[in-house]
C-alpha cells in the first residue's frame, strides 16, 4: 500500500506579493512556502503511514529548487520524493499540469490499494481544478473537501465539508482525495527526520522519463497544452474599512436602517 | 571558511522558529505567572527528538550536532527562557555524563529513555555551601560491603528537581583527597531515601522547577558509580563545558528576542507625531545591541562547531557563555528602557525577559567563574 501526496510549492502571499509587468506573478523574487492545503494532504498520508505502515511518496512539479521542499516533508516523515521537473513542462495551466502529474503517479505505479492525497487548492491560483483532473486521468474515483478520512482494507470513506453542510462518502482504493485544513493539523519536521532526509531518494523526472505515456503529448502539455490564456491579472483594491455600529438600542437600530436603505440594501 | 548553515542546521533553524511561535510563544508568559513547569511543551517536544538532539541515532538519540542543538534552545529561548533552559539542562546535564562516562550498560539503561524522549535528566553539584567551591561537598557516599552505595547529604538549586526521573549527583568518597575525592553517581528518582525538598520561587524561569534534592541513607546498587571513583569533579567539570554552550544560546535567544519585540514597537509607537525608530537616539540603541547580538552568536556558534569537531572547547564555551549572558542583560534591560512603561508591566513580554535574562550570568557558573576558567586556560 502507497500514500501518493502531490504537493505544490508556492508564493508566501504572507509577504510582498510582487507582479510582473505582464501581469504573472514574479516568482523568482518571493519567498515560497509548502501550499497549506497541501501540508493537510501530507498529514493526512502521514497519519496512514501511522496507522498501516504504507509508504509515503511526496510528489511535485517544479523547477530544481522544489527539491528542497521535498526534503522537508521527508523530514516530516515521507519515505521518498518524486520530483517532475522539465523545460517542456513550463507554462502549463491545471490541465497541463494534471497531465504531467498523473503520468509522474502512473510512473510511480498506482496499485489497487494506493491513495492519492492532494490539497485542495494552491494560494497561487485558488482553482481546485489539479486534483480532480489528475483523478479523470487516472481513471480513478475522487472525494474532494475532505475533512475526515477513515481507511479500512481497500475501502475509503470520506467526510466532505460543503459550504452548507456534510457530505460521506465511501469509496474504493484506488482513489484520489483533496483535503481542506480542518481534516488535520500537520506535524512539525522531526529532529530525526531532518537528520536523514537528505539520505533518502529523490528521483527526477523529465520529459524524457515521461514521454512515452499517452498523456504526454506536446499538444498536451507546457504552454502550447494548456487551455488556459491569462487576459489580465491585477491587484484588486482594497475594500475601504467598514462602519462599526455599537449598542443594542433603538438609535442603533435606526442608524443601521438607514445606512442600508441608502446603499438600496434595503 | 563557511559561516553558513548546513542544509540540516537550517531545516532545524525553520523547524525550531514553527514550534516556538506555534507551540512555546502562547504560553510564555502563562508559565511564567503561574510558576508552572510546561508538561505539554515537553511532552510535544519529546515527540520531536528536541529532548535528544546532539545524540547518535544507534543510542536513542537524534542524531543531530551540538550546532543544533544550539540553535533549538535560541529558538525556544526567543520567546520563553524557561523552555530553553529545559532543552538545555537536560541534554548537556542530564543525559551528557552518560554518553561521555557510562558503560555499555549504563548507556543502555539510563541514556536511551534520555534522549529518546521518554525520561528527563537534570544534575546534582550545588550544596547550600558548595556553589562555586564545588570541593566543599558534604554529600558523602560510602561503599558498603555488598557493593553498595550508602549516599547522604543534600543538594541545592537543582535545575528539573522533582520533575526529573534521572539524577546525575556528586558526592565526597574520599574527604581526604578534596576535588580528587568526589565521584558521580546515577540516581533514579524511585530510589529509596532520595526525596525531593524545597521548591524555590524564583525570579525568572519559573516555569523551569528548581529543587532541593535530599538523601537519607539513600542505599543505590554498585552499578550506578558513573565513571570512576573519585573521578567525578573531571565529570562535573566536562560537563559544565557543554552545559555553557546551552547556557549561552539561551542568553543569546533571550537577547535576540528581545530585540526583534523592541524593533516591532519602535514601528508601531508614536510619539511627537513620528514612530520611534526615526528617533535617531534610539536608533544607536538597537545598533549597538544588534552588534553585541551578532558578536554572541558568533561566539556561541564557534564553541558548539568545535564541539562537534571534537577539539577543545572549554575556553571558547567559557566565552561565549560569559559574553552572551552579558549581552542579554545588557540588550533586555535597554529594551525594557524602549518600551517605557510598558516594558516594566507584566502585559508585555519584556520585564520577563530581563527577569530571564539574569540567570544566565549566574547558573552553570557565574560570569566570575567564566572568567576564572578563560584565565586558567590562557595562564596554565
Amino acid at each position: 500500500m502507497k500514500a501518493i501526496v502531490c504537493v505544490k510549492q508556492v508564493p508566501d502571499t504572507s509577504g510582498k506579493v510582487a507582479v510582473n509587468p505582464d501581469g504573472t506573478l514574479n516568482r523568482a523574487s518571493m519567498a515560497t512556502i509548502i501550499n497549506p492545503d497541501d501540508k493537510n494532504a501530507v498529514e493526512a498520508a502521514l497519519t496512514l503511514k501511522d496507522a498501516t505502515g504504507c509508504e509515503v511518496v511526496v510528489v511535485t512539479m517544479g523547477p530544481p529548487p522544489a527539491e528542497g521542499m521535498l526534503r522537508e516533508l521527508i523530514a516530516m516523515g515521507a519515505d521518498r520524493g518524486v520530483l517532475v521537473s522539465g523545460r517542456e513542462f513550463g507554462g502549463s495551466d491545471t490541465f497541463a499540469t494534471s497531465q504531467i502529474l498523473a503520468a509522474a503517479i502512473k510512473k510511480i505505479g498506482l496499485e489497487a490499494d494506493d491513495i492519492v492525497f492532494c490539497g485542495r487548492q494552491a494560494i497561487d491560483g485558488d482553482t481546485a481544478q489539479v486534483g480532480p483532473q489528475i483523478a479523470e486521468k487516472l481513471d480513478i474515483p475522487q472525494i474532494s473537501y475532505a475533512a475526515d478520512i477513515k481507511v479500512e482494507g481497500g475501502k475509503v470513506t470520506v467526510k466532505r465539508m460543503l459550504e452548507d453542510g456534510y457530505m460521506t462518502i465511501e469509496t474504493q482504493t484506488p482513489c484520489l482525495v483533496t483535503c481542506i485544513k480542518e481534516l488535520n493539523a500537520p506535524r512539525y519536521m522531526s529532529v530525526g527526520g531532518i537528520f536523514g532526509c537528505y539520505a533518502k531518494p529523490v528521483d527526477v523526472y523529465d520529459y524524457n522519463t515521461l514521454k512515452d505515456d499517452p498523456l504526454i503529448e506536446a499538444d498536451t502539455i507546457g504552454l502550447k497544452g494548456s487551455p488556459t490564456n491569462i487576459f489580465k491579472s491585477f491587484t484588486p483594491p482594497q475594500k475601504g474599512k467598514g462602519v462599526m455600529l455599537e449598542g443594542a438600542d433603538k438609535a442603533t437600530c435606526t442608524t443601521l436602517a438607514a445606512a442600508l436603505l441608502k446603499k438600496h440594501i434595503i | 571558511m563557511d559561516f553558513g548553515l548546513t542544509k540540516e542546521q537550517a531545516l532545524m533553524q525553520k523547524m525550531c522558529r514553527e514550534f516556538a511561535v506555534n507551540e512555546i510563544e502562547p504560553i510564555a508568559a502563562e508559565i511564567d505567572a503561574e510558576e508552572r513547569y510546561p508538561h505539554e511543551t515537553v511532552e510535544k517536544m519529546r515527540k520531536l527528538g528536541l529532548m535528544g538532539i546532539q545524540f547518535p541515532k544507534e543510542l536513542g538519540g537524534s542524531g543531530g550536532d551540538y550546532v543544533c542543538y544550539s540553535i533549538a534552545i535560541e529558538e525556544a529561548s526567543k520567546f520563553c527562557g524557561t523552555t530553553g533552559c529545559i532543552i538545555s539542562s537536560h541534554a548537556t546535564l542530564g543525559a551528557w555524563p552518560i554518553y561521555k562516562y557510562g558503560t555499555p550498560e549504563q548507556k543502555e539503561k539510563w541514556l536511551r529513555p534520555l534522549i529518546s524522549g521518554q525520561k528527563t535528566g537534570a544534575f546534582g553539584l550545588t550544596e547550600p555551601n558548595a556553589g562555586t567551591d564545588s570541593a566543599a561537598q558534604q554529600t558523602v557516599a560510602v561503599k558498603q560491603e555488598d557493593g553498595t552505595w550508602l549516599i547522604n547529604g543534600s543538594k541545592v538549586f537543582i535545575t528539573g528537581g522533582g520533575i526529573a526521573s534521572t539524577y546525575i549527583i556528586f558526592a565526597m568518597t574520599d574527604k581526604s583527597k578534596g576535588n580528587k575525592g568526589i565521584s558521580a553517581f546515577i540516581v533514579d528518582e524511585n530510589d529509596p531515601g532520595f526525596k525531593i525538598g524545597k521548591i524555590e520561587h524564583k525570579m525568572g524561569i519559573r516555569g523551569s522547577q528548581t529543587a532541593e534534592l535530599i538523601f537519607e541513607d539513600m542505599v543505590i546498587p554498585g552499578d550506578r558509580l558513573l565513571g570512576k571513583e573519585n573521578g567525578g569533579f573531571k565529570i562535573a567539570m566536562t560537563t559544565l563545558d557543554g552545559g555553557r554552550i546551552g547556557i549561552a544560546s539561551q542568553a543569546l535567544g533571550i537577547a535576540q528576542g528581545a530585540l526583534d519585540q523592541a524593533i516591532k514597537y519602535m514601528k508601531e509607537r508614536v510619539q511627537f507625531g513620528k514612530t520611534l525608530d526615526k528617533f535617531q537616539g534610539l536608533q544607536w540603541m538597537v545598533a549597538d545591541m544588534d552588534t553585541k547580538i551578532e558578536a554572541a552568536r558568533l561566539l556561541v556558534r564557534k564553541a558548539a562547531w568545535l564541539h562537534d569537531q571534537d577539539l577543545p572547547f572549554t575556553k571558547e564555551a567559557a566565552q561565549a557563555k560569559l559574553y552572551a549572558a552579558e549581552v542579554a542583560m545588557d540588550v533586555t534591560t535597554k529594551c525594557v528602557q524602549i518600551f517605557g512603561g510598558y516594558g516594566y508591566i507584566r502585559e508585555y513580554p519584556m520585564e520577563r525577559m530581563m527577569r530571564d535574562a539574569k540567570i544566565t550570568e549566574i547558573y552553570e557558573g557565574t560570569s566570575q567563574v567564566q572568567r576564572m576558567v578563560i584565565a586558567g586556560q590562557l595562564l596554565r
